[in-house]
């Protein structure tokens, strides 16, 4: 290592070593001797970040993440990626506000909470912390074709998700057009405290006994845990159109297989005057098709660039959803910038979503209330500054607002629910801190 | 029913005709010379200039919407939806 006269960049540099030299050891591929050839040669670069994520009365999440690319001779790339996060608070339980105190057992059964008279029932035991590791190797295999493949895992304490995805692209017409296609498999296995409930199996609600409420529940509940599948597959179409113009086209259809209910979502059953009866766990079908169409443009105006992007989602739950996404990244000066941010999201309710059922009514095949495959708009609007240290290391900040607003499908609202909020909006603040070196 | 289903139907066909179009001019005509790529090298002129942003929105949107990827594979991944 190289001795500077400023004690700065001394540290800078030590930091450096230090990550590549961990990281390298932790990939066990190299000797040591090879290990410190590599930081002499500079070439692992860092990226690091730290967001923060509160929506007002309900979830806040801390997500850190790590990534480290080595770029070795011969454009081969290797990219490893940490992320740690952790989530608290409260989420919705899917059931409907009442004109009166209601009580909930939680999803583990260990305890009840009470929810007042004209309150969204949340569900305040939502608490994880979840480390995922990701790795993805990249390298040409032939002139104009570049193939990468990558894995993925994913921990929690009631969830494990593992993955692995693979990529080839083809460069054609001077490297101007590039055709990708790509495939990831997922597998993910759910394990709930308290078990997995029933397709609508009734909320055991503790009025007896400890013990006998102990078997009720447990009867309640169907398995420890489940898992689903997902296989994507994505065609991809990039094009230049221009010195100042590039242009992406992505197709993709992804098939979701196995466990896709929520076992923490519920739903209430009304009689005529809207008052809940009891409550019944939601159930979902085992299959989802989706399939989405997504373009994106950047345009490198004097000094400005555009990023624009549009996606059609649609599925054969019935969902199908609009996002328009766009930046605007704006020099500030030779080493800053600022860059404005707009999202919009507009989504269909799925064609089982139901804000809750009612007593009178048969049972449907599926249900859920859970406002996430309903009916919303949303949007983001943020901004960004960044700048280019004196060293070459780039620090960024970033904060947005992110506001959903769930709207009716025209269920008919009886009784006490007329004067009830069932579809409450969420706000939320999102918070950024990125360093790169 | 069936008419979000012609929808979707004459949706699809439509991207797959702009596509198409697309993919025929765009072969032919559209692009640049190696010494035209200057603006085009830049980092921030990537399709994905801060994958982090990226991974991090996607983990929020996941989680939030019944939508996921599109720019990139959108499944699995957390217990968060």
């Amino acid at each position: 290592m190289q001795l500077n006269s400023k004690d700065d960049q001394k540290q800078k540099i030590d930091l450096k070593s230090a990550l590549s030299l961990a990281t390298t050891a932790l990939l066990g591929t190299a000797t040591l001797a090879n290990a410190a050839e590599s930081v002499n040669k500079d070439n692992w670069s860092f990226d690091t970040a730290f967001l923060y994520y509160g929506e007002s009365n309900r979830v806040t999440a801390s997500e850190g993440i790590i990534a480290a690319t080595k770029t070795f001779n011969d454009d081969k790339t290797l990219n490893l990626k940490l992320t740690v996060d952790a989530l608290t608070g409260a989420s919705a339980n899917g059931a409907v506000a009442q004109p009166n105190v209601q009580t909930f057992t939680r999803p583990s059964g260990n305890g009840q909470f009470q929810v007042s008279a004209g309150e969204v029932p949340l569900d305040d035991t939502f608490r994880d912390t979840r480390v995922q590791l990701n790795a993805q190797w990249t390298q040409p295999i032939a002139p104009d074709y570049t193939a990468s493949v990558g894995g993925h895992i994913s921990k929690e304490y009631d969830y494990l998700s593992l993955g692995i995805n693979s990529n080839l692209a083809f460069d054609f017409n001077k490297k101007n057009s590039t055709f990708s296609v790509g495939m990831s498999f997922f597998k993910d296995t759910f394990s709930p405290e308290g078990g997995i409930p029933n397709a609508f199996s009734s909320m055991v609600i503790n009025t007896n006994a400890e013990s006998e409420d102990e078997n009720e529940f447990k009867q309640s509940r169907l398995t420890d845990s489940d898992n689903k599948t997902t296989v994507d597959l994505m065609l991809g179409f990039s094009q230049i159109i221009n010195r100042r113009m590039v242009m992406q086209f992505n197709y993709s259809y992804s098939m979701v297989d196995g466990y896709l209910t929520d076992p923490f979502k519920m739903l209430s059953v009304v009689d005529q005057e809207g008052l809940a009866q009891y409550y019944l766990y939601e159930s979902r079908p085992d299959k989802r098709t989706k399939q989405s169409f997504f373009a994106q443009t950047k345009y490198h105006f004097e000094k400005n660039i555009l990023d624009f992007s549009y996606r059609y989602m649609w599925d054969d739950w019935q969902i199908n959803s609009h996002t328009i996404d766009s930046r605007l990244r704006m020099p500030l000066s030779g080493s800053s910038y600022i860059e404005p941010h707009i999202r919009y999201y507009q989504q269909g309710a799925a064609d089982f979503y139901q804000p809750f059922l009612q007593q009178a009514a048969s049972l449907p095949n599926f249900a859920s209330a859970d406002y996430r495959i309903g009916e919303m708009n949303a949007y983001t609007v943020g901004i960004k500054y960044g700048m280019t240290m004196s060293g070459g290391n780039d620090l960024s900040f970033r904060l947005e607002y992110y506001s959903q607003q769930p709207t009716s499908a025209g269920h008919a609202e009886p009784g006490v629910l007329a004067n009830m909020e069932i579809y409450q909006g969420v706000d939320a603040v999102i918070a950024q801190v990125s360093y790169s070196f | 029913m069936a008419t979000s289903i012609d929808k979707v139907n004459k949706f699809t066909n439509r991207c797959s005709i702009l596509a198409s179009l697309i993919l025929l001019s765009g072969c032919a005509n559209l692009g640049v010379e190696p010494w035209e790529r200057d603006l085009l090298a830049k980092k921030e002129m990537a399709l994905t200039a801060s994958p982090i942003d990226a991974a991090l929105d996607d983990h929020i949107y996941f989680s939030k919407e019944a939508s996921s990827g599109g720019k990139s594979f959108g499944g699995g991944g957390c217990g968060c939806n």
